[in-house]
């Protein structure tokens, strides 16, 4: 590339213009009431995560039975659980459970997805037919009821748990790399970065991959809202984390017997799950509004 | 004859793709039974067996041949409908799965025509007024339907409208005293009691049926109504519409004649989606409302451990999820002239 004398100035240049871009889009972005309240709410999902030591206080784990399905008060803000454990400091170390699956599934689906996607779409031919097939064999078997199997058969747990999440929330992933690789595959730049040498796996690593970007981060912002309700329901059925964990869905299973009389003990964990996946759905509507190629031609 | 023909190779393609996601689903479950970490012999036989009858269980079990010889024969009982034997009722599991299928129908069936009689009237006045009100109050009454655990909300819907209120019956599908007075027919509890004249019963169901059914139907309301929003709006913005309205048509003939007719064809594939959503959806809402339907049975099975029913209720949602994405492809087709004349 000696074409080009200086180099510095275009890769300045460049940078100013990503920097305006992310200022329009903060900017946009924050006048979306909504879109904001979602995002405050996973900023304090994540703060409590991290803080959980400093907030919460009394031990998670420390059963003191004299306490046994005490009321909300001053001591306990949220009550105590059937074993004389706060809930508030339960629910607080339990933000750490619900971001630790939340980041095992993402990290495993989304690549996983990605690059079937983006292979098939990108070879064409009979590895596309055999990956899409299997990409619909995923999208149609019940999605809850597989993740209940896998984990049923591999035994309880939040890895596994984990992992049975991610067999079944890939396939989307794949669909939308596709659809991505289709329309970029032939298009000139491509083919001029093929034509220069590049092998197909560069092509679909530094060119289909980052052209998929923007619409895997809104399916994984939903996705998220998602799976927090999946691995809810696992725990809550009692395969997810086990005893004594304050896995969010796991306490409303053992409050589940004293809904009637001590309700608190059922309720607060599931307004906690309530509250966290509405905050991913909200952030997810409010980044859809301002990625989605399509509606932004609309504005 | 030449258009005949295609139409033959058009839907001998479509059954194969039926049958290939029937057969990668069939695989799927064979490979969940297969990883159980526990052995399947030593759990018959003991872990005190002697190596030589722990063989020959094994190669009873056909467990001893390769592992596609044992993928056929599970294929092949499949297809004759044996599912295997459920360890903890000890009945085939199939004869187990359709006596419990009936209730989840019944409730699944009843929560999505909530979902469909709620939904689709609001996903089109929020795409009506978009950007209005009524569009910001529908919108975040299908965010909460889509963010909150619904096995939570049938907890809080007990505690309120059971407990607090009295306005409905608790769990289970009938007071303990009608329990077993109404003959099985159809394996619904609503139209058994009504064939057979029982009112009272039948009263007594409702009750008991109606909370599951209002929850089941507000999580499938959620979604249709989204969905709804969003074809509406497209539909909206065709110029067909403009040129509906300069003609002079009411803004009812617009909205209703025009663009929900032109977006009934997609609303249908979504209605069968969420039908088969519901399906699976009501296993959480089962087990909160006792309601002897699959989910309840699949979620007791997993406490013994019982991965023939486990999995044999896995498959038998699978096979309707399959069928009801295959009906919603052809009602398509059959609905719009325009995919038809494309797959010609």
């Amino acid at each position: 590339m000696t074409v080009l004398p200086d180099i510095a100035d275009p890769r300045r240049a460049l940078r100013a213009a990503r920097i305006k871009e992310f200022r329009t889009f903060a900017r946009r972005f924050f006048r979306n009431p909504l879109g904001v309240i979602g995002l405050a709410i996973i900023i304090v999902l994540i703060l409590c995560a991290i803080f959980a030591n400093v907030i919460s206080t009394h031990d998670p784990y420390l059963p003191s039975l004299g306490d046994r399905l005490a009321a909300p008060s001053a001591e306990f803000w949220f009550g105590a659980d059937e074993l004389g454990r706060d809930i508030y400091s339960r629910l607080v170390h339990g933000s750490r459970l619900t971001l630790l699956i939340v980041a095992l599934v993402i990290v495993t689906s989304a690549p996983i997805g990605l690059l079937v996607g983006a292979v098939a779409g990108t070879y064409g031919g009979w590895l596309d037919k055999v990956f899409m097939r299997i990409t619909d064999v995923f999208l149609a078997v019940p999605k809850l009821l597989l993740a209940l199997a896998f984990v049923s058969a591999l035994g309880p747990g939040i890895v596994n748990a984990a992992l049975a999440i991610t067999l079944t929330a890939w396939p989307p992933y794949a669909r939308l790399a596709r659809a991505e690789a289709l329309i970029v595959r032939n298009s000139d730049y491509v083919n001029a970065v093929r034509l220069a040498g590049a092998s197909e796996f560069h092509i679909i690593l530094f060119h289909v991959i980052p052209m998929c970007l923007s619409s895997v981060i809104v399916r994984m912002t939903f996705d998220m809202a998602g799976i927090i309700l999946t691995a809810a329901g696992l725990g809550f059925i009692g395969l997810g984390a086990q005893p004594p964990l304050p896995e969010w869905g796991a306490m409303i299973s053992t409050g589940r017997k004293f809904i009637f009389d001590q309700w608190w003990i059922a309720t607060i964990p599931g307004a906690a799950i309530f509250i966290v996946s509405l905050g991913f759905n909200l952030l997810g509507d409010a980044l859809r509004d301002l990625l989605d190629p399509h509606l932004r031609q609309r504005n | 004859m030449n258009a005949v023909l295609k139409a033959f190779i058009g839907i001998g393609s479509w059954l194969l793709t039926v049958a290939f996601t029937l057969l990668g689903l069939a695989a799927l479950t064979f490979f969940i039974g297969r990883i159980l970490p526990i052995d399947p012999v030593i759990s018959i036989v003991g872990d005190r067996a002697s190596e030589e009858l722990y063989n020959r269980v094994a190669s009873e079990l056909g467990l001893d041949k390769p592992i596609w010889v044992q993928f056929w024969d599970y294929l092949t009982k499949l297809l004759r409908g044996d599912f295997g034997i459920s360890f903890s009722t000890s009945r085939p599991v199939l004869t187990d799965l359709l006596r419990f299928f009936p209730a989840t129908l019944e409730l699944a069936t009843l929560g999505l025509i909530v979902g469909v009689v709620l939904g689709i009237p609001m996903g089109v006045a929020s795409a009506y007024w978009h950007e209005k009100w009524p569009d910001h109050v529908i919108r975040v009454i299908g965010l909460v339907g889509y963010s909150v655990p619904i096995f939570w909300l049938s907890l809080v819907g007990l505690f309120v409208f059971y407990y607090l209120l009295g306005w409905v019956s608790g769990p289970g599908q009938l007071d303990v005293f009608y329990v077993g007075v109404v003959k099985p027919i159809t394996g619904a509890i609503l139209i058994d009691s009504a064939i057979q004249g029982q009112w009272d019963i039948f009263a007594n169901a409702i009750s008991h049926m109606i909370l599951p059914t209002l929850l089941i139907g507000y999580y499938s309301l959620a979604y249709i109504s989204r969905m709804t929003r969003s074809v509406m709006l497209e539909q909206l913005s065709r110029e067909y519409v403009l040129t509906a309205r300069l003609k002079g048509a009411s803004e009812f003939q617009v909205v209703m004649g025009h663009a929900l007719r032109n977006a009934a064809i997609p609303l249908v594939t979504v209605v069968a989606l969420s039908y088969g959503g519901l399906l699976e959806g009501s296993v959480l809402v089962e087990t909160i409302f006792s309601w002897p339907g699959i989910g309840n049975y699949i979620y007791s099975s997993l406490f013994s451990a019982d991965m023939n029913a486990v999995l044999g209720g896995t498959l038998l949602v699978g096979i309707v999820f399959v069928i009801l994405n295959t009906l919603s492809d052809v009602l398509y087709r059959v609905l719009d002239p325009r995919s038809r004349e494309a797959g010609r």
